[in-house]
């Protein structure tokens, strides 16, 4: 038995070294910003740039294919780096974009039908009877978006819907694919309040399947200052949308909606300080969160 | 024993796909495009013979000396992993062409059973060294030749009009089995 291990690992040890020997004799002169480019890139290999893996990607920003800023989840971060390695300026970059969930359809606001038992996936319990929640525009809660996340930045809260850690949350866009609900988009991160519903369905009908969902009727419409809210037509139905470029989060939609359809997150200290206004704030989060004066904030 | 049968016997009566059934995987895999089936061919070629050498060696003078022949598989399959790995590093270094053309194919024969079976096969039938290269190369120019006509089969019947219920790799399998029972009909050439 001794010689049997002996030779194996006399075998492997050789063949170990000339392998070793063959990569240091042998190496092949690769361009050294590539390496530098995928060290500065997150490495999570998301693909949400549209190219294999982080490799990929750093080979054609080296080759001029890409984009510096191409890196979604890098954010501007990650494109100021690549722009100082390429020797470029990287500008004031995109704005970041984060996931949003758009259902509160918890267990006691939107029952269940029947007792889903299959695999854990949404996609599964997409094909019975439209999901197993009364309203068939809700979250079945069974966690696909947390499971694409590269990022860990979704897990399933115990009211058995998503919750977005927004400090993790790259913005890559990989839940929005892998929902089969398309509940899950991307809104730019400064943005603090959105319509939490998909329930594209007659009031009468989506008040009866959830008590928080929108029951399009029109009070944000005719109330936003900024007409930034509006009730457009989506799906077979209609349902409140805001537009991200006209509105200034004021909250105004969010406190008069009847239903509580309409969400207010707490934003992220990078991106708003309002608590703290002598903190200065770079100029582009700046740009975007100023203030309206509608007068609305209490 | 006479190389010239060796070699057609290898290629055609005894082919490593079509009459053995291995190294089905590639054959089935990397089959869709002649030009891919070349590159796969020869990057076979050029492995399956190097393996067969130097996995003689390893059992002739090192299994066979300590009388550790039933590791043969296992340190076949070590010959054969840093084999390919070192091949990669060659060629990748002095012919960066073929090495962009092989691409993919080159790493995946670490895990291509014909590799190993020909080895093995090698070591059981009891070859000397010379018939040994001579059974790995002409072994491996069979897997290419079979590679390359079912490529080009694939290809002429891409554009022919198949019954849905039998497109793509159902039809595929139908040829792979016709072209195999057409080889048999070398059986008592040698």
């Amino acid at each position: 038995m001794f010689e049997a291990i002996i030779a194996l690992a006399l075998i492997g040890l050789i063949f170990g070294l000339v392998l070793g020997l063959a990569s240091k004799k042998l190496a092949v002169e690769t361009d050294p910003t590539i390496d530098e480019l995928i060290l500065a890139l997150p490495g999570a290999n998301c693909g949400a740039c549209g190219y294999p893996g982080c490799s990929g990607l750093a080979e054609a920003i080296a080759n001029g294919q890409a984009n510096i800023d191409a890196c979604i989840p890098g954010g501007k971060e990650v494109a100021d780096h690549i722009a100082s390695i390429m020797g470029m300026d990287a500008g004031s970059g995109k704005e970041p974009l984060i996931a949003r969930v758009r259902c509160q359809g918890t267990h006691e606001k939107s029952k269940y039908i029947y007792d889903y038992e299959g695999i854990a996936s949404c996609d599964m319990a997409a094909s019975y009877f439209q999901g197993s929640k009364d309203c068939i525009y809700g979250c079945f809660g069974l966690g696909t978006c947390a499971q694409s996340c590269p990022f860990d930045a979704i897990t399933m809260g115990e009211d058995n819907l998503p919750d977005i850690h927004l400090d993790k949350c790259t913005g890559c866009g990989i839940c929005v694919e892998a929902c089969p609900q398309n509940i899950i988009i991307l809104s730019r991160a400064t943005q603090r309040v959105f319509v939490s519903c998909c329930n594209t369905d007659k009031g009468k009908d989506s008040r009866k399947v959830c008590t928080t969902s929108c029951i399009k009727c029109g009070i944000c419409e005719r109330g936003c200052p900024f007409e930034a809210i509006k009730i457009i037509p989506s799906g077979n139905g209609s349902i409140a949308r805001i537009d991200e470029t006209l509105c200034t989060n004021c909250g105004w939609c969010a406190d008069n909606c009847p239903t509580g359809a309409i969400e207010i997150i707490e934003p992220l200290p990078v991106f708003f300080n309002m608590n703290n206004p002598t903190e200065s704030l770079p100029a582009s989060d700046t740009a975007s969160m100023s203030c309206g004066s509608c007068t609305l904030c209490k | 024993m006479n190389y010239f049968t060796l070699i057609i016997s290898a290629m055609l009566v005894q082919n490593i796909v079509l009459a053995q059934f291995l190294g089905v995987c590639p054959f089935l895999g990397v089959s869709k495009k002649v030009e891919s089936a070349i590159g796969m061919g020869m990057a076979v070629v050029f492995v399956m013979t190097i393996a067969s050498a130097i996995s003689w060696l390893v059992y002739n003078y090192i299994l066979v000396r300590f009388h550790l022949e039933y590791l043969q598989t296992i340190a076949f399959i070590l010959v054969i992993a840093s084999l390919v790995q070192f091949v990669e590093m060659v060629i990748r270094k002095f012919s960066p062409g073929l090495y962009k053309s092989l691409g993919v194919y080159l790493p995946l024969i670490t895990t291509n059973c014909a590799v190993l079976g020909v080895a093995l096969l090698n070591v059981q039938n009891g070859y000397n060294f010379l018939a040994t290269v001579i059974n790995g190369s002409a072994n491996a120019l069979g897997f290419t030749l079979a590679l390359i006509l079912f490529a080009g089969l694939r290809e002429r019947v891409d554009e022919m009009n198949v019954p849905a219920s039998l497109a793509g790799m159902p039809i595929s399998l139908i040829i792979a089995s016709i072209m195999s029972i057409a080889f048999l009909g070398f059986t008592g050439l040698v």
